[in-house]
């Protein structure tokens, strides 16, 4: 008993031993396998490790540049930021949209307006992108918001600058305006250059030089936690803003173009001949470009859209019009020029026109006819009879070979967005275009610019400007000088000289602007209202058919409507002799040139030459 | 029985120090590496937690408190323990049924009882009861147990096991489990029958896989063979833990330094992550300090067990000790990413108070084998 529980204690105890010895092997064999496995994290992937720790804290933030400004030739501001707060949504960090949204209306208006722009612009944009709900908050909604803030954890008020365009509507067409940037857009820019940045130029300038206005974007380094929040910036680069542009508009005169409009709509275009600088390019009516700054609504958007006015047509650039008689001073120059007439020679209006061996009565504007007329008179009193009968002579060919130079069919090259070319009819235009051949009767119609001839309202400045400078042609410009603040070295923009229109005689120039005086200036003059005793203006009136009347059949403004009512034109320029500034104006169914056109030109020059600073 | 009269014994002189700690019955060694180990577990925590002074006040007393625990289960002779055991563990087995009926829940599980005053986690007392009633049962007959006895044994372990897995808490039954099987082990189950066990466990884990395991177990696991499955989810924290770890390099980027843990990339810093903190502070050469510090606890406690006098001290203590490692490698291993996702908290260094209090009894318990013994002749 006593030494059998002896040798049971002994034995138990060595047992024990051995299995305390196996259970040390037992714990140090893992342990040393932890330490291989940690040895491998730390000092074989250590540099691994580091690079994932580093990534995981240090983000790299882009500093967007400031836009440029822009501003007119006398350097009031056209395009500024102005420091707004917005409202806005990361959608990625909402946990609840609906709800979050219906919250935010107890505490700040957001109308359906608001709602459908967010709306749209979240279904157009990144989900961790911030999307504005509200623009453009009070400092007391800024307030009420920042009391509440930990409510709306993904909502955030942002202060940023917002592009505003003070003179709204009078610059509308030339600025254009800038928008968010949109997928389509996405794909185009170089991404980097625009991170951080959410607008881009949609149109006019701020399209056409998007490059000069953006900058250069900046970039920092920052260190963030877990949830994103930047803890310190550990480097930056600043970025570099954009460069300010100055424009050669003189925005009173735009203004002053845009008001002698009245209730019409068309477009004007002023040009200095002597450099090729826009002093005023307006096409009526304009609209509000703030609109789309911030996501215009799709009510706003429809009401532009789909009104009759077309508001958000540059009909300046884009609007194409048959010129009328606006087009007879360079056609009877190139019947000059060409050697086919002389001035003196007279020819009888009869009040219509036929071609040998066609019963078709090509009609005068005058029923009675002109009687006769030399090229002086077939201007001042825009005979049609004397230029169908000079068209019928040149032939289209020559016409069109004449009318080209001055940028007839062309687009001038201006520095805005979207310009057209406009339309000069050939013979191999028509077979090309149409597979039909020339008929004669269309040159006759072309000699009075009806028919297939187009031109929009600057084409026809530019060339007026042409005719004005006796056939020196300059690019019509718009900027005139780039600049980097208000300190940095103004980089003027160049001015374009274009091969100069071919002179045969001095003499030819000067009786046909001799002539377009006559129209301001004669007792006969169609454009006589505007005669005045400051300077002396060369004009010529034009009417642009907009539907054609039927043979024997009279035209009566009384009793059409309105919108089917001729296109007013009238081109000028001033002082005639030593020209400062010329003009082309387009009244849509306003009449007669002379009438409604003519006064608009002439509020324009008035301006110009006696108000403005020059 | 026989009793040996202590004879011809080195009469030491002890200094008064060593006298209030044997006094305390508390050993000097074991103590010593005790008070290391929370004393740098509080620096961790101190920029753990961001150095939130609130949080190391609560961390300290809760220290504190448990050290009081280990002096006083220190004090209990291990012959009361024994003879405590059948009824600590019916009183556990009582409680854990209890939990399931009428427990709280708490993060997804029913772990906690609500005594009125404080609430309770039974779970916790089991992990003592469970070897303390192996230790027990299998110190009745002689060494190494017979299959009947260890089939008993076997099922004494289970029936808690799958209690506590059923809360569900896989890490307690875990450790609840290995507390026992280590009694088992301590007290010479045949290698030939551990052999045949690890062979049987295979298709056990395949039955366990396809019938017993919820689905976040499941994902715990297959996130756990490869956490890049889901990088924004489960293995978020293990790639988090991974690089805190692998940037600390071999010295660290210094203490209040660490990137991952200030920046809140890494999750659990001051709880189950605490060690991935150390690792991305101290480095290399801070894990194989602290590592060392545990490893002498645990031979500290093993050699005690070894020196106890009677089986059931031998296996209690024996057991207790192994199941603190089993503390550190779960723990460590999940950090590091070579275990599974499992919410074992590093043992005296994490911040939170339940495990801590039995871990710490644990110790008393050592204390208690170590300093109640008869002096034996050699």
């Amino acid at each position: 008993m006593y030494q059998s529980t002896l040798k049971d204690y002994l034995r138990e105890s060595r047992l024990f031993r051995a299995r305390a010895l196996s259970a040390v092997v037992l714990v140090v064999a893992p342990l040393l396998l932890l330490v291989f496995h940690l040895a491998q994290l730390q000092i074989i992937d250590h540099d691994h490790f580091t690079t994932l720790s580093r990534d995981n804290r240090v983000k790299v933030q882009p500093l967007p540049p400031t836009r440029g400004l822009i501003y007119d030739r006398n350097g009031i501001i056209l395009a500024q930021n102005l420091p707004t707060h917005s409202l806005e949504i990361t959608p990625e960090r909402v946990r609840d949209l609906e709800q979050t949204i219906e919250q935010l209306k107890q505490l700040i208006p957001i109308s359906d307006n608001d709602l459908k722009r967010f709306n749209r612009l979240k279904s157009h944009q990144r989900r961790f992108d911030s999307i504005p709900i509200r623009v453009q908050l009070s400092e007391a909604e800024v307030a009420r918001f920042a009391v509440n803030r930990h409510l709306f954890p993904g909502v955030e008020i942002e202060a940023k600058l917002l592009r505003d365009y003070p003179l709204k509507d009078v610059t509308a067409h030339i600025l254009g305006y800038v928008g968010r940037i949109n997928k389509k857009e996405l794909q185009t820019i170089d991404a980097s250059a625009y991170s951080g940045t959410a607008h881009i130029g949609k149109n006019g300038i701020e399209k056409y030089y998007e490059e000069t206005l953006h900058g250069e974007v900046g970039l920092q380094q920052v260190e963030v936690n877990a949830l994103g929040r930047v803890i310190r910036v550990l480097q930056s680069t600043p970025p570099s803003p954009g460069m300010d542009l100055h424009l050669t508009v003189d925005a009173t005169l735009q203004r002053v173009a845009m008001e002698a409009f009245g209730e019409d709509n068309g477009a004007a275009v002023a040009i200095d001949p002597r450099n090729g600088d826009i002093l005023a390019l307006v096409s009526k009516p304009g609209f509000d470009p703030n609109l789309f700054v911030e996501g215009i609504s799709t009510q706003d958007y429809n009401a532009l859209q789909t009104s009759e006015d077309k508001p958000l047509f540059n009909r300046a650039i884009r609007g194409q019009y048959p010129p009328g008689s606006t087009v007879k001073p360079f056609i009877g120059l190139g019947g000059l020029e060409v050697g086919l007439f002389n001035p003196q020679q007279k020819k009888f209006c009869p009040g219509f026109y036929q071609l040998p061996n066609h019963s078709h009565k090509y009609r005068d504007w005058k029923k009675g006819g002109h009687g006769a007329v030399d090229m002086a008179d077939a201007i001042i009193q825009s005979c049609d009879v004397y230029f169908y009968d000079l068209a019928q002579q040149l032939g289209i060919d020559q016409i069109s070979a004449y009318l080209a130079p001055f940028g007839f069919g062309s687009r001038t090259g201006i520095d805005i967005t979207g310009e057209l070319g406009g339309l000069l009819p050939t013979r191999e235009w028509k077979r090309e275009s149409r597979n039909q051949p020339w008929y004669p009767g269309e040159t006759l119609i072309t000699g009075i610019g009806q028919g297939y001839f187009l031109i929009t309202p600057l084409q026809l400045a530019s060339a007026t400007a042409t005719l004005a400078s006796r056939g020196n042609r300059i690019r019509p410009r718009i900027v005139s000088s780039i600049q980097q603040g208000s300190d940095g070295p103004p980089h003027n923009q160049p001015i374009t000289p274009l091969s100069p229109v071919e002179k045969q005689s001095q003499g030819n120039w000067d009786s046909i602007i001799e002539a377009m005086l006559e129209v301001t200036e004669g007792l006969r003059g169609t454009a006589r209202r505007i005669r005045n005793d400051h300077y002396r203006i060369a004009g010529k009136t034009g009417t642009a058919q907009v539907f054609t009347v039927k043979q024997e059949e009279e035209y009566d403004e009384e009793k059409i409507d309105k919108k089917m009512r001729d296109h007013a034109l009238f081109i000028a320029f001033a002082p005639a002799l030593e020209p400062r500034i010329a003009v082309a104006v387009i009244v849509e169914n306003g009449g007669h040139g002379g009438s409604v056109a003519a006064p608009i030109a002439k509020a324009i020059m008035d301006h110009y030459l006696l108000k403005a600073k020059s | 029985m026989a009793h040996y009269q202590p004879s011809g014994l080195p009469e030491s002189n002890p200094t008064k120090a060593e006298g209030l700690l044997a006094d305390l019955h508390l050993d000097l060694p074991l103590l010593t590496g005790l008070l290391l180990l929370c004393g740098f577990g509080l620096v961790i925590l101190y920029s753990a937690s961001g150095q939130d002074m609130a949080v190391m006040e609560r961390q300290a007393i809760r220290l504190a408190v448990a050290f009081v625990v280990m002096i006083a289960v220190a004090q209990v002779p291990p012959t009361t323990l024994r003879r405590w055991a059948p009824w600590l563990f019916a009183a556990g087995i009582l409680m854990l049924v209890a939990v399931l009926v009428a427990g709280q829940v708490g993060k997804g599980a029913q772990r906690w009882l609500n005594l009125g005053l404080f609430r309770f986690q039974p779970s916790e007392l089991v992990k003592l009861a469970v070897p303390m009633m192996i230790a027990w049962f299998l110190a009745e007959k002689s060494l190494p147990p017979r299959w009947n006895r260890l089939l008993i044994a076997g099922i004494m372990i289970l029936v808690p096991v799958l209690l506590i897995a059923k809360q569900p808490d896989l890490g307690t039954s875990l450790l609840v489990a290995s507390a026992g099987i280590f009694v088992l082990f301590l007290a010479g189950l045949s290698w030939r029958f551990i052999g045949g066990m690890l062979i049987t466990a295979i298709p056990v884990a395949l039955a366990l896989w396809e019938w017993g395991m919820r689905d976040y177990q499941r994902n715990r696991v297959l996130t756990f063979l490869n956490p890049e499955r889901d990088p924004l989810g489960t293995g978020y924290h293990i790639i988090q833990s991974k690089i805190a770890i692998g940037s600390g390099g071999l010295y660290g980027k210094g203490w209040l330094n660490g990137t991952q843990s200030y920046l809140d990339f890494l999750p659990e810093g001051t709880t189950d992550f605490i060690f991935a903190v150390l690792a991305e502070e101290f480095g290399f050469t801070g894990i194989l300090m602290l590592l060392a510090i545990y490893l002498f606890i645990i031979l500290r406690g093993l050699y005690i067990a070894s020196q106890a006098q009677d089986t059931f001290s031998r296996l209690l203590g024996g057991a207790v000790t192994l199941v603190f490692f089993v503390y550190l490698f779960v723990n460590t291993g999940m950090v590091s990413g070579i275990l599974p996702v499992v919410g074992v908290p590093l043992p005296l260094v994490s911040y939170g108070g339940t495990s801590l209090v039995t871990i710490m009894a644990g110790f008393g318990i050592l204390m208690s084998i170590h300093t109640h013994r008869k002096l034996l002749p050699t």
